[in-house]
């Protein structure tokens, strides 16, 4: 690795670090570079300081403008980065693969001709940077070296690497760098946000995590993994199927382009098991599979499969949990 | 308003496609190949606007000869005319590239919304639209699960990990839609039989002005590609009425309840 810091891209969710950018510090600790620096754009950057440190930055670079937040970020985000990456010189920029994530790394890609490579699971550095990640629905996996061009750019998948803390060390520095936002990304603005009220744990920290398909017929039977997973102490999760369908919210979506869980126990209700699914589950510790049809591809990484009705194991299920717990 | 729809030909999603071991680039010999599902989705938004605003809905696609026929079948839901970008330069492209030929290929006439999928269903790099609005100089909407436009200003509904958010923009600009966004049609009898009527170019990056640029000689190289490790499937047992105790069994075992 030559002399050129690692850059993490950080982001704020509700005051709050998100979880990929603690994960990609934790992983940018372990490859040999000089330094580890993270980047965090918009309001509550400042606040976020302490925290990435503890996970391995030594400076972070900061600008709190709210156009980070009501506009989009790539533009914003690429226009405020591209002078810094030209006088710090960083060797790889660390990306999670979230919508502002990959926004930010498409943008940056194509406004400074940077290599990118997306969907990473794994990197090493050594002569080369190598990022290792999988196509076709996981059935294989690819080996990408990146070329001589720096800074290389790398997406991943959230979880791709477990995020651990520092034991305390000094503060790390904070660097604010001026937002550059330019007339034309004032265009297109932000002018409302909502978020579905959730109850119970996070669908990506669950233990248990209840997903449902097209095979529960109808959308008010989410109700009924919704008892389920209560009694589980659970989540509810669904395949893009039924979120396509308009039965729930994409917030609710596993796979590919949903969220990535990895539960002590899945259990997957009327999912065929479509490769877009699995991406974002096939991680768990346990699968259970429940789907009338044995050809369904979910079987076959299912450590449990029940070829039956969904909904008559489901009301089982729940009926024996309760006077279990009764 | 005048729409410019991607699309890409991709190896049909119900049987996987293959990387060739010794190229490191699909074997497109041996899957059937399609109109991404996913772009289905973004020639329907098109069509939608240019019937709500006026217009006409072209078409952009890079791939083989072969991928004239994903063109075909956008012409045939509806667009008014297709571009095709084939040369053996472009093989085993990445996303900049790709996104720098479709950039060249939509400049050549002007146009009010590029739309796009989120992600193709084969290589799903998710990078390709928003590397498109920096080349373009426009704003992107990702993950847009619904649009709609007064004929200046466009409105859509971000999807976020949380929730979602309303996005209003000026146009021209990118919108990458998802999968639901809308109802794809069927090509009618009628739409199929226009195909032949309809102009479609084939360009080379050349035709372009692209030939020095592409592709990014910096780019990267595939060094290896081999079978994931797979899942062991467990036991797969028919429901007798004692599929729920298994799992309450199984849940027990893992120390969940």
């Amino acid at each position: 690795m030559a002399n050129g810091p690692v850059w993490v891209f950080a982001e704020v969710v509700d005051g709050r670090v998100a979880p990929g950018a603690l994960e990609l510090l934790t992983k940018a600790r372990s490859l040999g570079a000089a330094d580890v620096e993270a980047v965090c754009l918009g309001p509550g950057a400042r606040e976020a300081v302490g925290e990435l440190g503890r996970h391995g930055a030594s400076t972070v670079y900061i600008s709190i403008d709210a156009g980070f937040v009501e506009l989009l970020m790539g533009g914003p985000g690429a226009d405020t980065l591209a002078p810094l990456i030209a006088t710090r010189k960083p060797e790889l920029i660390l990306f999670p693969g979230t919508h502002d994530g990959r926004d930010l790394a498409g943008r940056l890609a194509a406004k400074l001709d940077l290599p990118v490579i997306a969907n990473g699971l794994d990197i090493e550095t050594g002569a080369a940077i190598t990022v290792t990640s999988t196509i076709f629905g996981v059935t294989q996996v690819v080996r990408t070296e990146f070329g001589e061009r720096r800074p290389a750019l790398a997406l991943f998948r959230p979880k791709a690497f477990t995020a651990s803390a520092l034991p305390a060390g000094p503060a790390p520095r904070t660097v604010e760098v001026p937002a550059v936002i330019d007339e034309r990304h004032r265009r297109a603005r932000v002018v409302d946000r909502s978020t579905p009220v959730a109850t119970g744990p996070a669908l990506e920290e669950a233990t248990v995590v209840v997903s449902g398909g097209r095979g529960l017929q109808e959308p008010a039977n989410f109700e009924l993994l919704h008892e389920v997973a209560g009694l589980l102490h659970g989540a509810v999760g669904a395949s893009r199927a039924a979120v396509d369908a308009g039965w729930v919210p994409y917030s609710m979506q596993v796979g590919q382009t949903g969220k990535t869980v990895k539960p002590t126990v899945y259990i997957a209700c009327g999912i065929s098991g479509a490769m877009q699914h699995t991406v974002g589950m096939r991680g768990a510790q346990a699968i259970v599979a429940i789907n009338r049809d044995p050809e369904a591809p979910i079987f076959k990484l299912a450590d449990l499969g029940i070829v039956g009705d969904a909904l008559t194991v489901l009301r089982q299920l729940r009926d024996e949990l309760r006077s279990r717990s009764g | 308003m005048n729409v410019v729809v991607c699309v890409k030909l991709v190896p049909d999603p119900n049987t996987p496609g293959q990387l060739d071991p010794e190229t490191h680039r699909l074997r497109r010999d041996l899957a059937d190949a399609v109109l991404d599902p996913g772009d289905e989705f973004g020639v329907e938004a098109g069509l939608q606007m240019a019937e709500a605003h006026g217009g006409e809905v072209r078409v952009v696609s890079m791939g083989p000869e072969r991928a004239v026929d994903a063109v075909r079948k956008a012409l045939a839901m509806g667009a008014t005319k297709g571009v095709l970008v084939c040369d053996d330069s472009l093989r085993g492209a990445d996303a900049l590239t790709t996104a720098k030929v479709l950039a060249a290929a939509i400049r050549r006439e002007p146009y009010d919304l590029v739309i796009t999928a989120t992600e193709s269903t084969d290589g799903y790099s998710g990078i390709v639209p928003q590397a498109l609005a920096e080349l373009l100089g426009v704003p992107a909407v990702t993950f847009a699960s619904e649009m709609s436009s007064d004929g200046s200003l466009l409105t859509a509904t971000r999807q976020t990990e949380r929730g979602s958010e309303t996005v209003v923009t000026g146009l021209p600009c990118v919108v990458a839609v998802t999968a639901g966004v809308n109802e794809p049609r069927y090509p009618t009898l009628r739409g199929i039989m226009g195909v032949k009527s309809k102009p479609l170019e084939r360009l080379t990056p050349t035709d372009l002005g692209l030939a020095a640029s592409v592709p990014t000689p910096t780019g990267q190289t595939v060094v290896s590609v081999t079978m994931a490790g797979q899942r062991q499937a467990g036991e797969v047992v028919r429901d007798d009425g004692d599929g729920a105790h298994r799992i309450v069994e199984l849940l027990a075992r893992l120390r969940v309840i």
